[in-house]
């Protein structure tokens, strides 16, 4: 068993801490104030090879592994949820089903673009109706001569506002429940296609989390992704790998915000020495220093299994189950450490704390989690 | 065109500790970096490489281990790697280092030499002039800006009360400054492929140089002395609004009879 990275896991480590604190941690603060967001870190992002960090460069891609993609997500949200839910949401949900289930047509048209960062990628799943169960899509799908047309709504799409692609879930076949659902890529131009409302969120603020509508939106038939009612498979073992990439978010937000108590205890002094001193909060770091450590230990195993090609869906689960209350239990507890200055906006803790909230929400509540855990367990 | 950029593994000295009993650097776990101006070195390089075509070398001395800075400048984008090392290199002062450098500057081939000012270890600032001397090239040091022409640089340096512009022909070398760009990050593409390039390791032999010339032998700087300046005593801080500040600063330095 080996638990160093490799020499350009090592060299990429390096690089992602320069650019995490030049570029994304002086606008932290700021986009989750304005809700802007971070476009122009993508656009670097891209150029730099992160956009499409784990896949092949004949595609367009930086020729990287996906620990070290995962290891980029870790990184960003130490310092911003959002950046890091951009890329996460870009390469796992969007760009992945794309290069799993595409034809060579459909990955050479879609993938050299997504993966240089020069287009953004979405994944469209969920609907005002279909959230956890998400097998009751009402967003149909009809094939009409040489396009499908889609009529519905999604609501809740990461990156929506800003994306160029996205992989959208609509009913060929309502009679076949999840076996009726099919999969598309949808260009952001296409006819009958629409962004509704951005939503105001509490935590990662800046990351365009938006309504799509669809009114008589033609789809080229070409455009469907693997074969009709393959979509709740393709749906389904997308989840399974974004998983580990939002495990990987609540890793970094944790470790973050664990960063600052520790930075904050050292300097702030009360009762005449520095607040590290006193045993109930050191209690404190040592528990959160030893759930980010189990955290960690989860979301790199997962990346691990589904980089070395083995079965990783539970694995998957149970980091980002972990990983995520480890991120809410450590930013609760980083507040509380820096007390009423945590609560203000003058120290990242209290946004890092509005952050985590997300990280047991989206891809699969904890409770989807734990489904999917015990039902391996006692299949 | 060639260019080569002449680069140092030198200590992080934002990491740097002082051992307070000895009165030396406390080197160990201190992360060894490309030494900074060297950096705007390469970078200036990777620019004219973009702009006109190039091929870029990074060349360096030191011990095994500074194949790591060499790695990293691979993955900002040089194209080959030179790894200078020699037991009989160690010891060596700038002028025994310059002509190990400039011996492997004519081995390799070049049109164009860029290297920075100084390196913060030792803030000698006279390696890159000396190569340029052992090769009786032109150089001109301090560069804060470069336009690459055919054949010849118009290049922009830096003085202390202002700046003068001067045309120079290649081959030629530059030695950089910060102000003249901004470095670039290392990038994936490049770090997934960098360690599968060969990196040129060159010694004594390759180079042909007598011993006598390098190392501490071929050093004519004699050290009689160093030692660290004794610390200063803690300062205070004061965290008050500004006017008040300045009535307590104002009172302190009545006390100790400054003003």
């Amino acid at each position: 068993m080996d638990f160093s990275l490799t020499r350009e896991q090592k060299l990429a480590k390096e690089m992602l801490e320069k650019f995490v604190e030049n570029e994304v941690r002086p606008i932290a603060a700021e986009i989750d104030a304005t809700e802007k967001f971070p476009f122009e870190t993508v656009q670097k992002m891209g150029k730099l090879g992160i956009m499409g960090l784990p896949y092949e460069r004949e595609l367009g891609g930086a020729g990287g592994d996906y620990i070290t993609y995962i290891m980029a997500v870790e990184e960003l949200a130490k310092a911003c949820a959002t950046t890091s839910v951009v890329l996460s949401a870009h390469v796992s949900l969007c760009c992945w089903p794309i290069y799993a289930y595409g034809t060579d047509e459909q990955k050479n048209k879609y993938l050299p673009k997504l993966l240089k960062g020069e287009h953004l990628g979405a994944f469209a799943l969920t609907e005002p109706n279909a959230g956890t169960d998400a097998a009751s899509q009402q967003t149909t799908a009809k094939l009409e001569g040489d396009y499908y047309v889609l009529n519905g709504s999604k609501v809740f799409i990461t990156n929506g506002g800003y994306a160029d692609i996205f992989i959208v879930f609509a009913m060929t076949d309502k009679l076949k429940g999840t076996k009726g659902i099919s999969a598309f890529i949808v260009e952001k131009g296409f006819e009958g296609f629409s962004i509704g409302k951005i939503e105001e969120k509490m935590g990662i603020r800046a990351s365009s989390t938006a309504e799509l509508i669809f009114k008589d939106c033609k789809v080229p038939k070409e455009n469907l992704l693997g074969k009709e009612g393959m979509g709740f498979k393709i749906a389904m073992s997308t989840l399974d790998g974004g998983r580990i990439g939002i495990a990987a978010q609540a890793l970094g937000i944790a470790e973050g915000a664990l960063d600052e108590a520790v930075k904050y205890m050292r300097q702030r002094k009360q009762f005449g020495k520095p607040i590290a001193a006193f045993q109930g909060l050191q209690f404190y770091i040592a528990e959160m220093a030893t759930r980010v450590e189990a955290a960690k230990q989860l979301v790199y195993k997962a990346a691990w299994k589904k980089q070395a090609g083995e079965s990783y869906g539970v694995d998957a689960a149970m980091a980002k189950l972990y990983a995520s209350e480890t991120a809410m239990y450590v930013t609760t507890k980083a507040v509380q450490i820096f007390g009423g200055y945590g609560f203000t906006k003058d120290y990242p803790v209290e946004r890092m704390m509005r952050d985590s909230k997300i990280t047991e929400i989206y891809e699969g509540t904890s409770e989807v989690q734990k489904m999917v855990i015990s039902a391996n367990i006692l299949k | 065109m060639n260019i080569l950029v002449f680069i140092k593994q030198v200590p992080d000295t934002n990491e740097v500790k002082i051992d307070p009993k000895t009165g030396t650097l406390i080197r160990e776990g201190v992360p060894s970096i490309i030494n900074p101006d060297d950096k705007n070195a390469l970078e200036e390089a990777l620019k004219i490489k973009e702009s006109k075509g190039a091929r870029v070398t990074v060349v360096t001395m030191g011990p095994p281990q500074a194949e790591k800075a060499l790695r990293e400048a691979l993955s900002m984008g040089a194209d080959e790697a030179v790894l200078l090392t020699d037991r009989a290199f160690a010891g060596a002062d700038t002028w025994a280092t310059s002509l190990v450098l400039a011996k492997a500057a004519e081995k390799i081939g070049y049109d164009l030499i860029f290297a920075g000012r100084q390196a913060i270890d030792g803030d000698t600032a006279q390696v890159g002039p000396e190569i340029a001397e052992h090769l009786n090239i032109p150089q001109i040091t301090y560069v804060e800006k470069v336009e690459a022409l055919d054949g010849k640089l118009i290049v922009r340096r830096a003085l202390e009360d202002g700046y003068e512009v001067l045309s120079v022909n290649m081959p030629c070398l530059l030695t950089c400054i910060k102000e003249l760009n901004q470095p670039r990050y290392m990038n994936m593409y490049d770090i997934f492929t960098c360690y599968e390039k060969e990196i040129k390791v060159m010694n004594i032999k390759d180079l042909d140089i007598e011993s006598e010339r390098v190392g501490l032998s071929g050093s004519p700087t004699k050290v009689k002395k160093s030692f660290t300046k004794g610390p200063k005593s803690q300062g205070e801080i004061i965290d008050v609004p500004a006017h008040e500040a300045a009535n307590i600063v104002c009172e302190k330095l009545k006390f100790v009879h400054i003003i």
